[in-house]
């Protein structure tokens, strides 16, 4: 059995870490009301967006001469993986999630005999991903130097990879986030983002009245679908931050529990040792008396 | 005789309110739009967005960066990239 001084010692180091993950619990909490406050905000944009895309979609036929963010470019050998990970960690397995299923679909694509080409948002996604494909690295965005991922850094991602793309450098990206259901769930999700899937549930203008374009249909397409993968990056950026915090917030609880456990634990054992230790000091004293 | 209008950028709305005329800087010309207008979309250039809250009064500028104008029978909505004032 460990002795008194030691069992102290352990008893004081568990304690202080418990310290530690209550306090991040309580920090992810907070941040976790104002990164839902901030996906909050941004939906009447991505909904209004959506909504003109569909109407859009609808009235242009795609072909040829279509924007090639629309069309594609015809091939589907290149698939660019966009995955957006956090910069930090303490947040159980948030990071290791997403990485597994984009390392998934790379495997995947791959036995399709496809190419498969890596772009990473964030730090923590960095090392596993290039330890597995250290061939198919064709870029990464740091996201450390900013407190938080917003619109800016979305439409610089974005830039990147529709110039990466009208340089032929891959032929279809697919995103991968992790979408935030609750505090609780989290789900790793893979989307299309080039070539843009046309918006599903067009809504059919019901009052049929006809609307002027300026300029036309396709140039407006043109000029909207850029906007309309910056909002997706953006959209994606903050389930993303919002599912960090919930992940972090429910690792942390789970560890200053087990923290909780560990002390009454140890507790239980420093004072067993402790009562040895008098109960043994005891019977040396008594034995003593006897004896004279 | 109110025109409701909306300003919209990825990170807020910024503007939801009933105004009585906006004038948009379309990238074919400017126009304003009041109650009634007939449906519409264009595409903006960067130029500020005037705003009369009332028939007479002041105009109030907006800067819109990246903006695209939606006109249907619910008002005028721009979604804009950016925004300044």
């Amino acid at each position: 059995m460990a002795n008194l001084k030691e069992l102290k010692g352990r008893i004081n180091s568990v304690k202080s870490t418990q310290k530690i993950t209550k306090a991040k619990q309580m920090v992810a909490a907070a941040k976790l009301r104002k990164a839902q406050a901030a996906a909050e905000a941004a939906r009447p944009y991505a909904g209004e967006l959506a909504k003109v895309m569909a109407s859009l979609a609808g009235k242009v036929t795609v072909s040829e001469s279509s924007p090639k963010l629309l069309a594609g470019t015809g091939k589907d050998q290149v698939h660019l993986l966009v995955v957006a990970n956090s910069d930090k960690g303490l947040a159980g397995a948030f990071n290791s999630n997403i990485v597994r299923a984009a390392l998934a679909k790379a495997a995947e694509l791959n036995a399709a005999g496809k190419t498969v080409l890596f772009y990473l948002v964030g730090r923590k996604g960095r090392a596993p991903i290039r330890r597995a494909w250290p061939q198919a690295q064709a870029g990464d965005y740091d996201t450390t130097t900013v407190r938080e991922a917003g619109f800016a850094e979305a439409e610089k991602i974005a830039d990147e990879i529709v110039a990466m793309y009208e340089a032929g450098k891959f032929d279809i990206a697919h995103l991968f986030y992790s979408k935030f259901k609750s505090a609780l769930v989290q789900e790793p999700t893979v989307q299309q983002i080039i070539p843009v899937p046309a918006p599903a549930n067009a809504v059919v203008d019901a009052s049929g009245a006809a609307v002027d374009y300026e300029p036309d249909e396709e140039e407006i397409l043109a000029a909207l679908l850029p906007r309309y993968l910056k909002t997706q990056l953006f959209g994606a950026l903050l389930e993303n931050m919002a599912s960090e915090q919930g992940a972090s917030m429910t690792a942390m609880d789970n560890a200053t529990r087990n923290a909780g456990d560990l002390i009454n634990k140890l507790t239980i054992q420093y004072n067993r040792s402790r009562q040895a230790a008098i109960t043994t000091e005891l019977i040396e004293i008594i034995a003593g008396a006897e004896a004279l | 005789m109110a025109l409701h209008f909306e300003l919209v950028t990825p990170a807020r709305l910024v503007r939801s309110e009933d105004v009585w005329m906006v004038q948009v800087p379309g990238t074919e010309g400017e126009f304003g739009v009041l109650e009634g207008h007939a449906p519409a979309m264009a595409a903006l250039k960067d130029a500020p967005l005037r705003v009369w809250k009332t028939e007479g009064a002041a105009p109030e500028e907006i800067m819109v960066q990246g903006g695209f104008a939606e006109v249907s029978a619910g008002g005028l909505t721009v979604l804009a990239e950016h925004v300044e004032g």
